[in-house]
């Protein structure tokens, strides 16, 4: 279909009138790149969005107590309890369809007072009690030495695994870290290992400040005995949290006696939920950018459909002395075709290397001026120039269909006689 | 070559119906030099589109070359313009983004012919109509009598059965429609067919015999002494 002199006829058509031909493919260029460069800022936004959300397995819920907000079995309202460690096991031995159940402590936090001291340094961080497969819910990247494990957990060694940031606070640089103590609270714990967050994006000093212990040695070392200060639970992966979660809170109920209809008894966070909303969010957000860059592209594909017709029009003689000369009516069509066709294609090409290159140069800024709130890495993947490119070759074709029928519709002896 | 029985042609617009062919007869032989006289309206250019597949009778027999030619579709009809027809039209019709050479392949191109054939043999008509130095020039940069030379390379080029000149020196001046003429001779000498539609009585003396026509019939058809276009260049 594309021979040599096929080319060589489009092309002469095409450069007939630069200019027209310039402001013609100018139409679905914009359109390209404005469906592009949409795309590439959803995705950014996505990618900004979701890095909030840090690594932490999504197929997760944090649960913790709250105040009883109803008399229940003769206990007031207004009570309020804690989980214990033994109702872990009961989750687990109840409840299927459950990955990991990790009961969590904590002490200090945010803004928290000086708690850790090693010699003269001191430092305030983020001290939780944890036990080894937390590490699968909360990928942590472990620099040297090892994180907490069940051994610890049995004999309640008073060990640690520091973050990054608690390592630049209490040590000096180059210093050995592991075999050290750290006095946490007043107790010396052995520094077996450092971390960083995997993958972090936007404050990895405040999220790696912070220190991991042993569960059991926690609940021993700072008086909180057999309580759990709230619960990091994780479903399988075929299975949704937020589906799960109904029976987790009635069985807490069960065991802590408090009303099956005290909804606020019992706080949680539904990851799965958050990240499903922020997930079809953006899922949206592509969507309208699909729409809307399909629309101005769909202008810029209705202009090359007009120019066509207009091209059509004028060269109806041509087109009458090329069908005396011998050109059967699907060479006149095909020609039309292949004419709007490659005007389309170049144009979107041009535009998609276009919207390509602004992207790179948002890259290169947000590289150079650190990291942004919510928005991180625009980019757009090959599926979306794929798709582009199919919408391109189509919409071509859409727009020469018309014209080209349209060329052939007079007979050759009304075209010739026309001045 | 052509042969003709009972042609009727007529045009309907809106309630009014123009009777333009009213029934024409006609041969024409291998090798004949034929014009087609008549004033305005007398059906020559009806005639002669029916005669170029470009319009098609309503009623009648038209047989070209042994070949029927009845109810051809487009595709049918484009086909056989290309493999018995040439055209030679009065503005010339040469397309204006392109170079005489390219203009005399087009035909060619249509036909199927190899890009190297086709300019082979396109250069050896723009040579024949002597216009080879001419070749990479536009239409644009060439006077009318060149033009119409370019027209009939590119008539010849496909080697057709028959020529049909509507109103050839129509544009052009004397001196420039007698080198047309000339050439349209010489090439008949070589055993080409060719019809040729004119209201110059000069121009229809030129050939070796005129067909007149009047209101849609024949009012008259007999061989003429043949005038050399030569002798008045």
């Amino acid at each position: 279909m594309f021979s040599r002199d096929r080319w060589d006829e489009i092309l002469e058509a095409l450069n007939a009138n630069k200019f027209r031909t310039f402001l013609t493919a100018f139409g679905v260029f914009w359109g390209i790149t404005i469906l592009v460069l949409l795309l590439a800022l959803t995705n950014g936004l996505k990618n900004g969005v979701t890095a909030d959300f840090g690594d932490f397995a999504t197929n997760s819920m944090f649960m913790w107590t709250r105040g009883t907000s109803k008399p229940y079995k003769g206990l007031p309202k207004g009570r309020n309890f804690n989980y214990k460690i033994n109702d872990i096991a009961a989750i687990k031995s109840e409840i299927p369809n459950l990955k990991y159940v990790s009961p969590r402590n904590q002490l200090g936090g945010y803004n928290g007072a000086n708690n850790v001291t090693r010699g003269t340094k001191t430092g305030a961080f983020e001290i939780y009690g944890d036990y080894p497969e937390f590490i699968n819910q909360q990928p942590l990247d472990i620099l040297q030495g090892r994180f907490i494990s069940y051994s610890d957990i049995d004999a309640k060694r008073k060990i640690c695994v520091i973050g990054t940031g608690v390592e630049k606070g209490l040590y000096d640089k180059g210093e050995a870290v592991l075999g050290t103590y750290v006095k946490i609270n007043g107790v010396n714990f052995l520094v077996v290992g450092t971390f960083k967050m995997s993958n972090s994006q936007g404050d990895d000093e405040q999220d790696a400040s912070t220190i991991y212990i042993p569960f059991t040695t926690f609940g021993q070392a700072f008086n909180r005995g057999e309580d759990v200060g709230w619960m990091a639970i994780t479903a399988v992966d075929d299975v949704s949290i937020t589906s799960l979660k109904q029976q987790v809170f009635d069985l807490m109920k069960f065991r802590h006696k408090v009303d099956p209809t005290d909804d606020r008894a019992i706080g949680h966070f539904d990851l799965s939920e958050q990240f499903g909303r922020v997930n079809g969010l953006f899922s949206i957000l592509s969507l309208v950018g699909y729409f809307v860059g399909a629309l101005v592209l769909m202008s810029g594909i209705i202009g090359i459909s007009n120019i066509m017709l207009i091209v059509v029009k004028e060269r109806t003689k041509e087109i009458g002395v090329r069908r005396a000369l011998g050109a059967s009516p699907w060479n006149i069509k095909s020609q039309i075709l292949q004419e709007s066709l490659i005007l389309t294609i170049l144009s979107g090409m041009v535009g998609i290397s276009f919207s390509a290159f602004v992207v790179w140069v948002m890259n290169a800024i947000l590289d150079n001026v650190g990291p942004v709130q919510n928005f991180a890495n625009p980019s757009v993947d090959i599926s979306v120039i794929v798709i582009a490119l199919i919408i391109l070759v189509v919409s071509g074709l859409l727009a020469g269909l018309i014209p080209a029928n349209s060329a052939t519709k007079m007979k050759p002896v009304d075209a010739l006689r026309i001045e | 070559m052509i042969q003709i029985k009972d042609l009727h042609k007529s045009y309907h617009m809106g309630t009014n119906s123009l009777h333009v062919l009213k029934g024409i007869n006609f041969d024409v032989k291998e090798g004949e030099l034929v014009s087609i006289m008549g004033s305005s309206g007398s059906g020559k250019s009806t005639l002669l589109n029916i005669l170029g597949m470009l319009d098609e009778a309503d009623e009648g027999q038209y047989i070209l070359d042994g070949v029927p030619i009845k109810n051809l579709n487009e595709k049918i009809a484009a086909q056989y313009r290309n493999q018995f027809l040439g055209f030679i039209f009065q503005s010339f019709n040469l397309i204006n983004y392109k170079s005489a050479l390219d203009n005399v392949s087009m035909p060619l191109y249509y036909k199927g012919v190899k890009r190297k054939e086709r300019t082979e043999k396109a250069m050896h008509y723009l040579e024949k109509v002597g216009l080879a130095q001419w070749s990479h020039h536009l239409p644009s940069e060439l006077s009318g009598g060149q033009k119409q030379r370019v027209a009939i390379a590119r008539a010849l080029a496909s080697d057709p059965k028959v020529l049909l000149a509507d109103e050839p020196t129509g544009a052009l001046d004397t001196k420039t429609s007698y080198e047309v003429m000339d050439l349209i001779q010489g090439i008949n000498d070589e055993g080409k067919t060719i019809l040729v539609v004119t209201h110059e009585d000069d121009i229809a003396h030129m050939t070796k015999r005129i067909v007149n026509l009047k209101d849609g019939v024949i009012i008259d058809d007999s061989p003429v002494e043949q005038i050399r276009a030569s002798a008045h260049v």
